[in-house]
């Protein structure tokens, strides 16, 4: 409930300032838009289309979901937060505020794609859904903490690209491999491997960031 | 009358190799007002900083105790209120929906009552439906006494109370540390001697740094 609480506050602070969503719409717009001009008349692959839908997810990502704690800590808000919540509170909360912007960013993304790219066709659309839905919860939870480590560093911009590439490549590399297999048309049960390490990173990264939290937001 | 106590033991905090304080003891009670005194840079935010938990010493404890029993830091933000230069609340809301948003974050039921009484006698009842961004820092200051008192917490930490007030907003703010402080626990830091002079105890944090 407090969580709900955080998340509401940071929903309408959202709504207000629009810092995070005008900058993932402008992101996404300008990527989707460039790929289309250097794409121009030619066919591109099926498998292409499917590596550049995680591409443009991945730094859509990258320029607006450290706005979490970035904005806190810029506005000097951040000792406000510990006064009023306890660290579990506040991770929870900006957790659900990255989970909404990343399933509304990457559902935009992926309507945009399959209006815009004739090759991107999923033939097996519950394990597109399945892998959309655990790559999504694994970007969201990698970004937020992430983004906690960040918002205490000088060069917040530069950084967490790069400190996220490494943690969110094995995640990549997997729904890569699970967007081809949708796009082959693959069984559910041909894939339960891949799927199985999309559970595990949601599982691990969401236990290892609950647990580091607190020591990542206190000094 | 709250029965709320902070016991410090063998403080020690460096930044780097700089002493900031060692070898602090002391046992704070509540019905008082203490004073932590010291020249600029003597560490007194950080000394409050410490109590409140929100940075870690380098050696030594802080331990929060109401009733007899020992409060977790964790919980410790449901017991205190805290008010400093450094302290920001949030621009894009107006007055009363950042004392709204910070209720329903602790997880208390917001008090309309407390509220606007907390915003009249800090004479901000009138602007309370406007922007923070709005506001000059001597009216952001008294909001920070409504964000502090309101849900009545036993512990009261201000850091510099009176910077950026006008002579009125002194008076009530010293009025409130009169009043908090008969059963509560203030500490009160502070450079003004006017601050001090409330307090019935001063810690000197420069009688606290023999390695310089």
């Amino acid at each position: 409930m407090k969580s709900f609480a955080l998340f509401k506050k940071d929903w309408e602070s959202e709504l207000r300032t629009r810092y995070a969503i005008n900058a993932l719409a402008m992101f996404v717009l300008v990527t989707i838009s460039v790929i289309l001009f250097s794409v121009g008349n030619e066919q591109i692959t099926e498998y292409l289309t499917g590596g550049l839908l995680w591409v443009v997810i991945f730094f859509s990502a990258m320029s607006g979901l450290s706005r979490a704690f970035v904005s806190e800590e810029e506005r000097g808000t951040t000792l406000t937060l510990q006064l009023i919540a306890s660290p579990s509170t506040i991770f929870s909360g900006k957790l659900i505020f990255n989970l909404i912007l990343v399933f509304l960013m990457n559902i935009a993304i992926t309507v945009l794609f399959s209006l815009l790219f004739e090759s991107f066709v999923i033939k097996n659309f519950s394990l597109f859904l399945i892998s959309f839905l655990l790559g999504n919860i694994g970007i969201a939870v990698s970004s937020t903490i992430i983004a906690a480590i960040i918002s205490k560093a000088s060069s917040k911009g530069t950084l967490y690209p790069v400190l996220s590439f490494p943690i969110l490549l094995p995640l990549i590399l997997t729904l890569l491999e699970l967007t081809k297999f949708s796009m082959d048309g693959k069984t559910l049960s041909a894939s339960y491997v891949e799927i199985g390490v999309l559970f595990s990173y949601d599982v691990i990264m969401g236990t290892a960031s609950y647990l580091l939290f607190d020591f990542i937001w206190k000094d | 009358m709250t029965n709320y106590s902070v016991e410090i033991s063998s403080l020690v905090k460096y930044f780097g190799r700089r002493l900031i304080f060692e070898g602090v003891n002391y046992s704070f009670q509540s019905g008082h007002v203490y004073g932590i005194a010291g020249p600029n840079g003597s560490g007194k935010s950080t000394f409050v900083k410490i109590v409140s938990c929100l940075i870690s010493p380098n050696k030594g404890s802080v331990t929060h105790i109401l009733d007899g029993k020992k409060i977790e830091e964790e919980d410790l933000h449901n017991y205190l209120g805290f008010v400093s230069p450094y302290l920001f609340l949030y621009d894009e809301f107006t007055a009363e929906e950042n004392l709204v948003h910070i209720s329903k974050i602790k997880g208390v039921t917001f008090n309309k009552e407390r509220s606007d009484y907390l915003l009249s006698e800090f004479n901000l009842y009138e602007r309370r439906n406007d922007l923070l961004r709005g506001f000059s820092s001597g009216m952001k200051q008294r909001l920070k006494f409504a964000f502090a008192l309101l849900n009545e917490p036993p512990l009261l930490i201000l850091d510099e109370p009176t910077s950026n007030l006008d002579n009125s907003g002194k008076e009530k703010v010293y009025e409130f540390i009169k009043l908090e402080g008969k059963t509560k626990l203030v500490l009160v830091a502070s450079n003004e001697d006017a601050d001090l002079a409330l307090c019935e105890n001063v810690l000197e944090l420069q009688n606290y740094k023999n390695k310089l």
